[in-house]
């Protein structure tokens, strides 16, 4: 299903306007970079241009019939999330700006109110600084200390000794998927185990919803977030999913209007889940386009998505395996079962940045650099890596896209 | 960009000239990319003239940076520090030559902004934004 030809994905890759859009050098854009920002449908698109064209109002309060159209679209969106990732309730599904965000809120509300001098902090070595720095920050002002469970040669998460890195563990905030090496956290071997100390866990998956099916119920985690625009929705709108319970006993995190029941000059009554946590004017728009996301993901299924990453990755180490003779190292477990639809690489004493700058003149889209997880790369001891990575509407063209490119780059560097 | 990697700059970044650090500099500064990470170094000896009589660069980072810094330590040795200071990003356009895309700008200037970081004792401008 790789195959161009192949009727699914062709139908698939037309539903991406950008993806018919040549470069300024008239290439194909071979958009290899999904894991910093995924691209839009055009029924994303179109949720957009239709809601600020036809229905914009602010909600909640509003009585005429478009501010009541636009709420309904604004919580039909949220009930959209909430099935997506089979929460139990929708009051569960927070909006945020982001997966940033929804770390943040937590750090910030939950953290502040619960974490403790000498309680643990359990993180990885492999966390986007999104997952990493808001704990640093909560530790210096509560007192906390942070403890990391290693990452060995391949990426993978060291878990032998999970139940001695647990001790004393009050939060425990992991990766579902690494941005860098796409390497899966098999949560069910380490979550359960937090639970069972009375560990509360958040789960940043920001690179998993986009390209695994997510149960929050079945990975039984207090928390989960998530950003909207690596899974085809707009820039602007995040999730943060927590059960009930918890959401309920935690202070607001941002103050002003729409969070509030009764205002009075000396206190205020704030509303009920989840507007408690939803502080002024919300992102209308991009929650609706979010919501036109998961309404695509779900005719397509995540099933397929991941199968088709799958497939991705093993074509794309089965055509660079012989550029590795020339010096192409290739990072991660190089193995499709245990990653998603990422490959960090480096290709002998070219810098990623350069190596980027050449792909970039044929039309390909890389990243370069840290990724965002400085302390990964230099626990690896890589400088920097590009890394290319896969969603639904790429194919097996842009992966011999990207083989000739490295061709040429070597050529280019005289390797 | 791609007809930007040329031989003389692949020769400066695999071969980069005046690169080390120097035992006593009179003058020295060290800076980042944060859009990437490059790092680069300069140390600069002043004679009692005023002059920069030798000059040794350090860092790592992509070829556009290295090679730009290796070049420009060329062009700093027998120069006025007082000079140094008013470089240009010119200088470093006449070195490298055409092909730089405005994303890479700041990996061509790098070491010009650190070796007039050191000429005129604090962190200096991006000189492509000047
Ligand atoms: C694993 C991971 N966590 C968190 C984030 C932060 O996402 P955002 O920048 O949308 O908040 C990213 C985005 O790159 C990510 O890859």
């Amino acid at each position: 299903m790789i195959a161009v030809g192949d009727a699914k994905l062709a139908s698939i890759v037309a539903d991406f306007p950008i993806l018919s859009h040549p470069t300024s050098r008239g290439k194909r854009l071979v958009y290899l970079d999904s894991a910093a920002t995924s691209q839009k449908p055009q029924s994303v698109i179109d949720a957009l241009v239709e809601y600020y064209s036809d229905y914009n109002a602010n909600i909640h309060r509003g009585v005429y019939e478009i501010a009541a159209r636009a709420t309904d679209a604004f919580e039909a969106a949220r009930a959209k999330v909430a099935r997506f990732i089979n929460a139990a309730d929708t009051r569960e599904i927070i909006w945020t700006r982001n997966a940033t965000e929804a770390i943040n809120l937590v750090g910030y509300s939950w953290g502040l109110q619960n974490v403790k001098s000498g309680d643990v902090i359990l993180t990885s070595e492999l966390e986007h600084h999104s997952n990493l720095v808001p704990w640093q920050l909560l530790a210096e002002k509560t007192g906390a200390t942070l403890r990391f469970i290693p990452v060995d040669h391949r990426g993978m998460l060291v878990l032998e000794d999970v139940d001695t890195l647990l001790r004393g563990v009050k939060l425990l905030a992991i990766s579902h998927v690494s941005n860098t090496l796409g390497t899966i956290t098999p949560l069910e071997k380490i979550v359960p185990r937090a639970r069972a100390i009375g560990a509360t866990v958040l789960v940043d998956g920001a690179q998993a919803v986009p390209h695994l099916a997510v149960d929050v119920r079945a990975l039984d985690v207090d928390f989960y977030a998530f950003s909207g625009h690596k899974m085809l929705g707009p820039t602007g709108i995040g999730v943060l999913y927590g059960k009930r319970a918890l959401l309920e006993s935690m202070p607001p995190f941002l103050a002003g209007g729409d969070m509030i029941r009764k205002v009075e000059f000396e206190r205020t009554s704030f509303n009920d889940l989840p507007w408690k946590f939803e502080a002024g004017t919300s992102n209308i728009a991009d929650a609706i386009g979010l919501g036109a996301a998961i309404d695509y993901l779900d005719r397509v299924g995540m099933d397929w998505v991941r199968g088709h990453e799958r497939e991705l990755v093993a074509y794309a180490l089965e055509r660079l395996a012989p550029l590795e003779a020339r010096g192409l190292a290739i990072y991660g477990p190089k193995d499709p079962a245990l990653i998603s639809g990422v490959l960090s690489f480096n290709f002998a004493d070219i810098h990623a940045h350069d190596l980027a700058s050449i792909l970039d003149t044929d039309g390909i889209c890389v990243r370069a650099g840290h990724h965002c997880t400085m302390p990964l790369m230099e626990k690896m001891g890589w400088p920097a890596t590009a890394r290319a990575s896969f969603y639904l509407y790429n194919t097996a063209a842009d992966v011999d896209v990207l083989v000739a490119g490295l061709e040429k780059a070597a050529a280019v560097f005289k390797l | 960009m791609d007809d930007f990697y040329r031989d003389f700059i692949l020769d400066h970044y695999r071969n980069p000239r005046n690169f080390g650090r120097l035992d006593q500099p009179t003058v020295s500064a060290e800076d980042l990319n944060p859009l990437c990470g490059d790092e680069i170094r300069m140390d600069l000896h002043v004679n009692g003239a005023g002059i920069v009589d030798d000059v040794r660069f350090s860092g790592k980072g992509c070829a556009i940076s290295q090679a730009s810094a290796s070049m420009l330590t060329e062009e700093l040795k027998g120069m006025r520090l007082e000079d140094v200071a008013k470089l240009t990003k010119e200088v470093v356009l006449e070195n490298v030559g055409i092909g730089i895309s405005p994303t890479r700008m700041k990996c061509a200037t790098l070491g010009l902004r650190v070796a007039k970081s050191a000429a005129i004792g604090e962190i200096a401008g991006w000189p492509d934004e000047e």
